[in-house]
């Protein structure tokens, strides 16, 4: 399952560096919300909903994509019943007040947190991602750890489908239950291939200068205009914040 | 079996390894004492079978590994890991590429991938267009420089990887097997890029015509030592030395048919 979605739209042509930033402009307004501003949380859906269309990104995707939330769902379901203080019979269960509020907050602030990742990873590839990280002066260590997995995604992909069509021409069928013990040898030697490779990857890196950081070979920094244009979210963002909060809620 | 070009009085070494040794981590020793001259210019095969230390060796050069003892000048600056901008200059001057292809393209493109080398040389702009256009035109792939790398034939991958090292400008290239997986014709298009450029060369290859058509000179790597060295013709013919060092002549060939 790609986290990247190849299209062609005004959000895929921005900046990295301007499209993170806003991202997390847009984080920390959400995160940073009072629990009980509802209106709030459903004006900042709605604002990704805009922000998906103009990317052209389909509800669909970003849903199915959205499930790795589903810890936090979960978490979110059982505190209502764990939580202490005031009250709330509903149905015959006991509910916590307290719990329910906080189920919310996890709800809400992770379910928009994912969604707006999700936009960002769908309109800008990995590479690019690294790159935004490293023009934002993000620590070489961050940015070492990103390109070494976007190394690997490739080459994992890669062997895996290689050994697939090793195992495939020796008549293998995966349909019987007593021949996946090749699969899961295949995953063990899978991880182990891939370490390698990995390394020789890094290896041929080095004997190319590489020290640590990407090479910016554009040098070209993002112009003011796309600073100007992503700084709408986080800006609609504190918007909706400021007057839902001077509505008193 | 010793007598080389390298011993012109009074011109520095392009390449020179005196005492190298080398064991892995796990303990097995690769190198066991490696000495060895190029001289400027010299188009030198290391040849030696599976297991015998070649890529091992390769990797010394440009200072990935190290730390064994014995000594490795570039043009008669030392490889010292330890300091930054003296390994980046090394690995300038040094140009590997290696074995598989697939290890050394990753960049989305193949034109990026040719710009990564010198840009972490820290060339940027026109010049670096400049230089990415002069590699790949040297290697014949101009037409590819947006393809994604891995859409490439294998032959077109190991030239893009020749040309990501090209473009650095080395003085010296360090070919690790270079015309494995090639079919003949990509073969001799690849021996044809590497004749035609004014760098000194050491190739590792188990292709013994090969070595012959492209190096004036071999050295035979067993067991982490130098066991031979001189004339790559002689060497070939010599056919004691070539069965003890498990190295084979492919059906019919006959060096002494090729050219001196
Ligand atoms: N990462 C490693 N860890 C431990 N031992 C290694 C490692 N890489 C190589 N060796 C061992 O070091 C010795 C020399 O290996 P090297 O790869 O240099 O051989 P080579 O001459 O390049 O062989 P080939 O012709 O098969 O490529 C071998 O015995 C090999 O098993
Ligand atoms: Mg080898």
């Amino acid at each position: 399952m790609s986290l990247h979605l190849d299209r062609e739209s005004p959000i895929h042509r921005l900046s990295p560096e301007v499209k993170i930033v806003a991202m997390l402009l847009f984080t920390v307004l959400v995160v940073s919300t009072p629990r009980t501003a509802f209106a709030a949380f459903g004006g900042y859906l709605l604002l990704l909903a805009v922000v998906a269309v103009i990317a052209r990104v389909p509800a669909g995707w970003l849903a199915k994509r959205a499930t790795i939330e589903l810890p936090f769902v979960v978490l979110a379901v059982a505190l209502p019943f764990a939580g202490r203080g005031e009250r709330v019979d509903w149905l015959g269960f006991s509910l916590s007040v307290d719990g329910l509020h906080g189920a919310w907050n996890i709800f809400a602030k992770g379910t928009l947190g994912v969604l707006a990742s999700l936009l960002l990873a769908a309109t800008t590839t990995m590479r690019d991602l690294i790159l935004g990280l490293d023009r934002l002066r993000c620590p070489v260590v961050f940015t070492q750890i990103m390109t070494f997995m976007l190394r690997y995604i490739d080459v994992l992909a890669d062997d895996a489908r290689r050994m697939r069509i090793a195992r495939l021409s020796r008549a293998y069928d995966p349909r019987f239950l007593w021949q996946a013990k090749a699969f899961a040898v295949g995953v063990g030697s899978l991880f182990l291939r891939s370490y390698e490779r990995g390394e020789r990857v890094y290896l041929a890196m080095l004997s190319r200068g590489y020290t640590g950081r990407l090479p910016a070979v554009s040098d070209s920094r993002a112009p003011a205009r796309e600073w100007a244009l992503s700084a709408t979210l986080p800006v609609a963002t504190a918007a909706i914040l400021a007057v839902v909060l001077a509505r008193g809620m | 079996m010793t007598g080389s070009a390298s011993s012109i009085i009074g011109m520095t070494p392009a390449l020179s390894i005196t005492g190298l040794r080398f064991a892995y981590p796990d303990g097995r020793e690769a190198l066991r004492g490696v000495d060895l001259s190029v001289a400027p210019g010299e188009r030198v095969a290391l040849l030696g079978p599976n297991g015998a230390g070649k890529t091992t060796l390769v990797l010394h050069l440009n200072g990935i590994l190290h730390g064994g003892g014995g000594r490795v000048e570039i043009s008669g600056m030392p490889v010292a890991p330890g300091d930054r901008a003296a390994i980046t200059e090394i690995r300038r001057r040094v140009g590997v590429v290696f074995q598989d292809p697939d290890d050394q393209l990753f960049m989305p493109s193949v034109a990026e991938d040719v710009a990564f080398g010198p840009a972490n040389l820290g060339v940027r702009g026109a010049e670096l267009t400049a230089r990415v256009d002069e590699a790949l035109a040297a290697v014949g792939m101009t037409g590819h420089r947006d393809q994604v790398p891995h859409h490439l034939s294998f032959g077109q991958r190991r030239r893009v990887a020749v040309a990501t090292v090209l473009a650095m400008r080395p003085e010296i290239l360090v070919l690790d097997e270079p015309s494995s997986n090639l079919d003949p014709a990509s073969r001799r298009e690849l021996a044809e890029i590497i004749e035609s450029l004014p760098v000194t060369v050491l190739m590792v290859t188990h292709d013994l015509p090969y070595a012959l058509e492209l190096c004036p000179r071999s050295v035979i790597l067993d067991a982490g030592r130098i066991v031979a060295d001189g004339g790559t013709q002689a060497l070939l013919a010599d056919r004691e030395l070539m069965a003890e060092h498990r190295l084979e002549l492919p059906f019919g060939f006959d060096p002494a048919m090729r050219r001196g």
